[in-house]
């Protein structure tokens, strides 16, 4: 079963912006979108390993910092033409408190 | 809310790629059903030639497969020909009783091939050149017949010749007039053009005119008869003497039909339920039979469908290249000249080059190339931007690589495409070779510079090769090129208006956040893009210090993080040493940073100050809070904003120094702190003219001379070198400060985000910057007071994240 960990609160994300968070199975990005849903993927870009969490984040998307590949938030998988997926992690808000299961 | 209908009648290209608009921008607006007169989907039209010449097959210019239409829903009736309009009842009716009705119908039935009005034109043999079953009919003809006329010499007379040719048999072209292509070429570069092709074998019957196609004993055309009494054999006739819209569709439903079916600039016709796009259209009295021009009317149609109800179809100006391989022909615009005009004409027959430039009114009007046309796409864009020309007049003959600060030709010396082999690398960022684009762009259908750039990631980082591409994109695709809207290109795929039109709403308006600018000018995605928030957020800031919103959350990480990721995710840190100035007590405190850090790699950047490479972004708060006791701040190395000042040593040591340049160099750095711009902007001063300090690849450089000081503007040494231009001379330190200032504010006001100077200069011109600048006192003096209030207060950006560290550093979960 998955084991949700309490990330941060809400707040200590930015509207349209992310944190990095290490944890034991490495480092996750954590954004937060416009409508304040949260979504986590693993913090590497599946192109060349970019740090997602530095990205530019618009809808439900993140644009890598490193050569703007589009990464999808509910599956990982990049918008096409390009083609690769970022494992997705399940994230949610409770509380005003933001969660991550592993 | 219930889908609307929306019939289309026609299922070519001009057509289908309205629909693909269509789908992008309201995929869920209606439920649509095509009619199509062939049994087929969507295909490449203008790749017949090569599929005639037998270099590419049927399967591979199909742009919109069957699936295509099932997965957008869209209901196709392929093989169905429409013979009814009903416009009361708002239905159309197909010859086998197939009915549909429609909200909204589109009207794409494309043109017929015109077919000589002679005794004869029905025999069998005798076929026009417009489809595939066309193609494959000459295909099959060629199989088991020796001798083929073509009548017509235009651009597709010459291709299906070429064609037939290769399939072996024995072609001769019969054309009207004196020479051929003369609606495209002038008689020298026609003449050559036939010499090419009759080395190639083709055979040659000019100022001949058609009287009568003669049957032989089968029934089968067997003979051509001419005018003045002579004549051929011809077992295969082809017909390309020209198109003709097909109105009758539209006129028997009573559509106002002139030359083609009449639509105003939003593709709009008399019934306003009805649109019409493509060669059966005639758009302020010009029906168009290039696809590039129906890429751009689909474009207006769909906006219009989608009831986005923004931008006006104002008609193109077109291109020619004739796809044969092996030989290389161009022309664009008005290429005869005439009253008003000039000409500029360079030819080398023996080695098979002639170019041929009008030029009107100190714009180019029009272009012939045969032989060496590498430079045929540069020429189209400046004719179609109607560039001032006058300042570039005396290279224009020799390109667009001979030209600075004008069109991006690419990687000097690499400047002829076609010639390139397809393994040679084309963009250097991605490593994209020549043959992937070729590739990328036959199987997936591309016309435009941003297609190919999704699909191939080519000239989509530093843009060096974009000339390049260019090129292969127009060498591939021939005539269906169309250049990119350098002047009234949307910002991105989010919004429809032009960087011009952002930027004056904002003023206009008096928009203060990003949010208000997406809704006055009806943004279509909810939070914009990465490409659309960072130019919306500078052009807030620039146009209202002080007022508007900054968000970091729409600027680049660099800026966010204020300073620059490194690939494996590190961040770099350059602290400011004004005018490259440093004391011991800076230096040491560097090295104690470097040290305490474990900083890996220290080195001197190209603007010659100190850069601390791979510090983990957790460190940066603490590292800066080190620099900053020392009073290092933030040396912007990251920011779309003021980078250095560079300087020599100037009159202050150097026996040669005529003014002292360290202390001017300090003075513009001071100034300029903490400046945000269009780009990064570097300035030099250099104390005398021998210029150590390179001002002449500077944005600003200002050399010293004896009786005061030389300011240059928009250099760039950076991925094309770009050599400053001469501005003004002035008499001292505050002049170069006020002068410097001012023009630096005049960038900062109107260039679009993301243009360097030299860029921004090159499309307003030296002339209207000196204007502003050097000849008009008050606006000088205006604009440099905005650009002192702008930098008003700035607070050093480092010092401001040591307060509030937290986002630097990384959340732990167990
Ligand atoms: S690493 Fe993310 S786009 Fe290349």
């Amino acid at each position: 079963m998955n084991d949700w960990k309490k990330v941060c609160p809400l707040d200590e994300i930015p509207r349209l912006g992310s944190r990095q968070v290490n944890s034991a199975s490495g480092t996750i990005a954590v954004f937060r979108t416009a409508e304040d849903e949260v979504f986590a993927l693993r913090d590497k870009c599946p192109h060349k390993g970019g740090a997602l969490s530095q990205g530019l984040v618009a809808g439900k998307v993140v644009t890598c910092p490193m050569h703007s590949w589009k990464i999808q938030f509910e599956n990982g998988e990049a918008v096409a033409p390009d083609k690769g997926c970022a494992k997705v992690y399940p994230a949610k808000v409770e509380g005003g408190l933001v969660w991550i299961a592993l | 809310m219930k889908k609307q209908k929306l019939v289309m009648v026609g299922n070519g290209m001009a057509g289908c790629r309205t629909l693909e608009e269509l789908l992008k921008l309201a995929p869920d607006l209606y439920e649509i059903t095509v009619f199509g007169a062939e049994p087929h989907p969507n295909y490449n039209r203008i790749m017949l030639s090569p599929v005639l010449a037998g270099e590419t097959k049927f399967a591979d210019i199909v742009l919109n497969d069957l699936a295509w239409y099932r997965d957008h829903g869209i209901a196709l009736h392929a093989g169905k020909q429409v013979v009814k309009i009903d416009r009361k009842a708002q239905k159309v009716v197909a010859a086998d009783g197939t009915e549909a009705s429609y909200d909204r119908l589109l009207l794409a039935t494309g043109s017929s091939p015109f077919i000589l009005p002679v005794p004869g034109k029905d025999l069998p043999g005798v076929i026009a050149y417009r489809d595939i079953a066309d193609t494959e009919a000459m295909i099959e003809a060629a199989k088991h017949h020796s001798h083929a006329v073509v009548i017509g010499a235009g651009l597709l007379g010459l291709e299906a010749a070429n064609g037939l040719k290769i399939q072996g048999m024995d072609v001769t072209v019969v054309h009207l007039a004196d020479w051929i292509m003369e609606r495209q070429l002038d008689k020298t570069a026609a003449d050559l053009l036939q010499k090419s092709l009759e080395n190639k074998g083709l055979k040659f019957l000019l100022g001949k005119q058609t009287a009568e196609l003669v049957a032989g004993e089968s029934g089968r055309v067997a003979a051509i008869r001419f005018r003045d009494g002579s004549g051929i054999p011809a077992d295969l006739v082809v017909m390309a003497v020209g198109i003709r819209p097909n109105t009758a569709l539209a006129e028997s439903a009573g559509i106002h039909c002139e030359r083609g079916i009449v639509v105003d600039d939003t593709l709009q016709t008399y019934d306003p339920k009805i649109y019409a796009v493509g060669e059966c259209v005639a758009h302020r009295g010009v029906a168009y039979g290039l696809v590039a021009p129906l890429f751009e009317q689909a474009r207006v149609c769909a906006n219009h469908l989608a009831r986005m109800g923004i931008g006006r179809y104002t008609g193109s100006v077109t291109s020619t290249k004739l796809k044969v391989t092996g030989i290389d022909v161009f022309s664009a615009g008005d290429f005869m000249g005439g009253e008003g005009c000039e000409d500029i004409v360079l030819a080398d027959p023996s080695a098979g080059v002639y170019k041929k430039l009008v030029i009107k009114n100190d714009t180019l009007a029009g272009a012939v190339l045969y032989g060496d046309t590498g430079d045929g796409a540069w020429y189209f864009q400046l004719l179609k931007d109607r560039q001032n020309i006058a300042d570039i007049r005396d290279h224009l003959m020799f390109g667009g690589h001979h030209v600075g600060g004008v069109g991006d030709v690419g990687h000097s010396g690499h400047n002829k495409a076609a010639a390139m082999p397809d393994t040679a690398e084309v963009c250097g960022c991605n490593g994209v070779c020549k043959g992937d684009i070729v590739k990328a762009i036959k199987t997936h259908g591309l016309f435009t510079l941003d297609d190919v750039r999704k699909h191939t990631k080519a000239s989509s980082s530093c843009g060096s090769c974009t000339g390049l591409v260019e090129q292969i994109l127009a060498s591939t695709v021939g005539g269906a090129y169309q250049p990119a809207d350098t002047q009234d290109k949307p910002v991105c795929g989010c919004t429809d208006h032009a960087h011009g039109v952002v930027r004056a709403a904002i003023r206009d308006k008096k928009l203060l956040s990003i949010p208000a600018v997406m809704r006055e000018l009806g943004w279509k995605t909810a939070d914009g893009c990465a490409t659309c928030r960072p130019a919306l957020n500078y052009y807030l800031i620039s146009t209202w210090p002080h007022e508007a919103e900054d968000d970091p959350q729409s600027r680049f990480i660099n800026e966010r993080a204020h300073a620059n990721i490194q690939r494996d995710g590190t961040f770099s840190v350059v602290p400011r040493m004004w005018g490259g100035l440093t004391t011991p007590a800076e230096l040491r405190v560097i090295a104690d940073v470097a040290e305490k850090y474990e900083v890996p790699t220290v080195k001197m950047t190209g603007g010659a100050r100190i850069d601390l490479l791979g510090i983990r972004k957790g460190d940066l708060p603490r590292v800066w809070e080190d620099l900053g006791r020392a009073g290092l701040v933030s040396g912007h190395a990251y920011g779309k904003s003021i980078r250095t000042v560079k300087t020599c040593v100037g009159a202050e040591h150097c026996r040669f120094g005529t003014q002292r340049s360290m202390d001017m160099g300090v003075k513009l750095e001071k100034m300029l702190f903490g400046m945000w711009a269009p780009h990064k902007v570097k300035l030099a001063v250099s104390g005398c003219p021998r210029n150590c300090a390179e001002a002449g690849i500077k944005d600003v450089g200002v050399i010293g001379v004896d009786s005061g000081y030389e300011l240059y503007i928009a250099g760039n040494g950076g991925i094309k070198t770009e050599v400053a231009m001469f501005m003004c001379k002035v008499k001292n330190d505050s002049e170069v400060l006020e002068y410097s200032g001012a023009f630096l504010q005049l960038y900062r006001e109107e260039g679009w985000y993301l243009e360097r100077t030299c860029h921004y200069v090159a499309r307003v011109g030296l002339d209207y910057v000196k204007a502003q600048v050097v000849d008009n006192a008050a606006r000088r003096a205006e604009l440099y007071e905005r650009l002192l209030y702008a930098l008003q207060g700035y607070e050093d950006p480092w010092a401001a994240a040591v307060k509030q560290p937290g986002e630097y550093v990384a959340l732990e979960v167990a």
